[in-house]
């Protein structure tokens, strides 16, 4: 008797959840619906299928792929993110497993400096940064790599700083006395113990890159544009918004992340616990 | 050790170090000197003392935006983390497809900003259109729309943080409970949330410190309007910087209130949770 009215609440709550993520995920159906319609047919009635009269095909997406040069904007946002990712993965494992094992006034300095900026907005800094880039002329892509390498340092160098503490110094040392300097035994023995708190770096900061808009909108906006800034400048360029681009374009934005996260989504979940709970 | 490691200084900190100087701690130094002097192109910036301070402060604008970031961060922090909560105790029960449900809780946090903004704009656009009126007829909507798309993006994020916490309690305390004859709300009191109290102080600090720095979600959601009554503190700052000319000045004195504001909120809020933990 107890046990099968626990099973009957446990299949109500299931089906509570599967209704629950059902309507959670309908936005993302709504948007996708609604880029098969004509433009005049969206604002309106935006949860109404598709009907003869208002499907257009793949016309929305044609159209909106033209006007913001939508594969420009991926391949930028796919450069900006991958070397960014990478630059800042390889030099802050680097830097923090400098100051956790040279103990001088310096480097305890630098790190609460490090941990103390990530409580910094962007605001903050985000008029002088703009010049101080323009001045040293980093107001390109190549530039845009660096300042996110200066601005993610923070978060990252945190994280790495935390897992390098825990690993045994004698590791390095015996390395060492075999006759690996500190390069090679850097790459060859404490880079590889490293490798989970770089795949959580890594994870936090593609989901930062890929999806940030201001930076990349004052360091290169004038010049460039990443998917976030093609997706504004849809609205913005345009007196009226084309409803119909901008419902395709907006399946295009999602789409590389959901394909990216269902691939990697063991490591984007645990990732992300394991950066939250540290930070 | 230490000494051969030391000669390396060049090659493993010094490239981090020069960008960090260059990106953030020059920025952030000429900052704070930049919001006591007025200037357009920095060059040519002349000492104001706290001019843009006050002139900040008699700023209709801003004023207004900081009672609607505060309203704004009280209300979904508040939503999300009960909701979160709600849903990890759920999904903590052992049962089938706990993984389908948490996959699909959590996407919504990987798209950008500016993408749910306009996803939203959409969703609720198309409610309101039923009532003859749109988002950006009147403050509430804006409000509300806001704290619905923040609850969406949000809530995945923390409640997989609340899950892993609530893993961690172990099994044989919530059964000692039980035999005890603690009711199940006694058991969530009194057992689970002292011991999930880690859990608490990572989702508050993320869900205040995101919700009160929001930048690109209010940008597409309503961009300020009706006439700048849902601009937000970041919003608000954005637009004195490169709305009006001459009011650079003014803009960085907002900036560095703002980041103080951020700092004290953040320190406030941790000292707090994490005295309650040491506590249990």
């Amino acid at each position: 008797m107890q046990r099968s009215s626990t099973t009957n609440k446990d299949r109500l709550v299931t089906l509570f959840l599967l209704v629950l993520t059902v309507s959670f995920l309908s936005p993302i159906f709504i948007v996708l619906m609604n880029s098969f319609k004509g433009k005049f047919f969206i604002s309106d009635t935006p949860f109404v299928f598709p009907t003869d009269k208002t499907y257009v095909g793949l016309d929305n997406y044609v159209a909106g792929i033209a006007k913001i040069k939508f594969f420009n904007a991926f391949g930028m946002s796919l450069f900006i993110t991958v070397c960014s990712v990478l630059v800042i993965v390889l030099f802050t494992s680097m830097t923090a497993w400098y100051i956790i094992r040279v103990k001088t006034k310096f480097t305890k300095t630098m790190y609460y400096v490090f941990v103390s900026s990530m409580i910094v907005p962007f605001q903050m800094v985000m008029f002088t940064m703009t010049k101080v880039a323009n001045v040293l002329h980093l107001d390109n892509p190549v530039g845009l790599v660096f300042i996110y390498l200066g601005f993610g340092a923070g978060l990252s160098v945190f994280l790495f700083a935390g897992f390098v503490k825990s690993i045994p110094i004698e590791i390095e040392e015996a390395v060492m006395i075999d006759g690996c300097n500190p390069i090679q035994s850097f790459f060859k023995v404490v880079f590889p113990i490293l490798k989970p708190v770089a795949i959580t770096v890594a994870i936090l900061n593609v989901m930062w890159v890929w999806n940030d808009y201001l930076l990349p909108l004052l360091i290169i906006g004038s010049d460039y544009k990443t998917i976030p800034l093609a997706i504004q400048y849809l609205k913005g360029g345009y007196g009226s918004i084309d409803m119909g681009a901008m419902m395709a374009m907006l399946v295009l934005a999602i789409l590389p992340i959901v394909i990216f996260y269902l691939i990697c989504q063991k490591y984007i979940i645990e990732g992300v616990v394991a950066g939250a709970v540290k930070g | 050790m230490e000494k051969s490691i030391k000669k390396y200084f060049a090659f493993f900190a010094l490239p981090t170090i020069v960008a960090f100087t260059i990106a953030f701690l020059i920025p952030f130094v000429l900052g704070i000197y930049l919001s006591f002097t007025e200037f357009t192109t920095v060059n040519d910036a002349s000492w104001v003392g706290l001019d843009n301070y006050t002139k900040a402060f008699s700023n209709q604008e801003f004023v207004n935006a900081l009672w609607f970031t505060v309203k704004f961060t009280i209300v979904s922090v508040i939503s999300i983390n009960v909701l979160a909560f709600f849903l990890a105790m759920l999904l903590t029960k052992g049962r089938r497809g706990t993984n389908i449900f948490r996959t699909a809780f959590f996407m919504p946090n990987l798209i950008g900003g500016i993408v749910l903004g306009y996803i939203w704009q959409l969703i609720l656009n198309g409610i309101l259109y039923k009532y003859e009126v749109t988002l950006t007829y009147s403050a509430k909507y804006g409000f509300w729309g806001l704290v619905i798309l923040m609850c969406w993006q949000m809530i995945g994020y923390m409640m997989i943080i609340y899950i892993a916490g609530i893993q961690n309690v172990p099994k044989d305390l919530i059964e000692a409970a039980k035999i005890d004859g603690s009711s199940s709300f006694g058991i969530l009191r009194n057992v689970t949330i002292p011991l999930v109290m880690p859990a608490i102080t990572i989702c508050l600090f993320l869900t205040l410190s995101n919700s009160f720095k929001l930048f690109d979600q209010n940008l597409a959601l309503t961009n300020g309007a009706p006439s700048k009554q849902t601009a937000m503190l970041a919003l608000d700052i954005f637009n004195t910087f490169y709305g009006k000319t001459g009011y650079e000045g003014v803009g960085q004195a907002k900036a560095v209130m703002f980041f103080l504001l951020v700092a004290i909120i953040a320190i406030v809020q941790l000292v707090i949770t994490r005295r309650k933990e040491i506590e249990n």
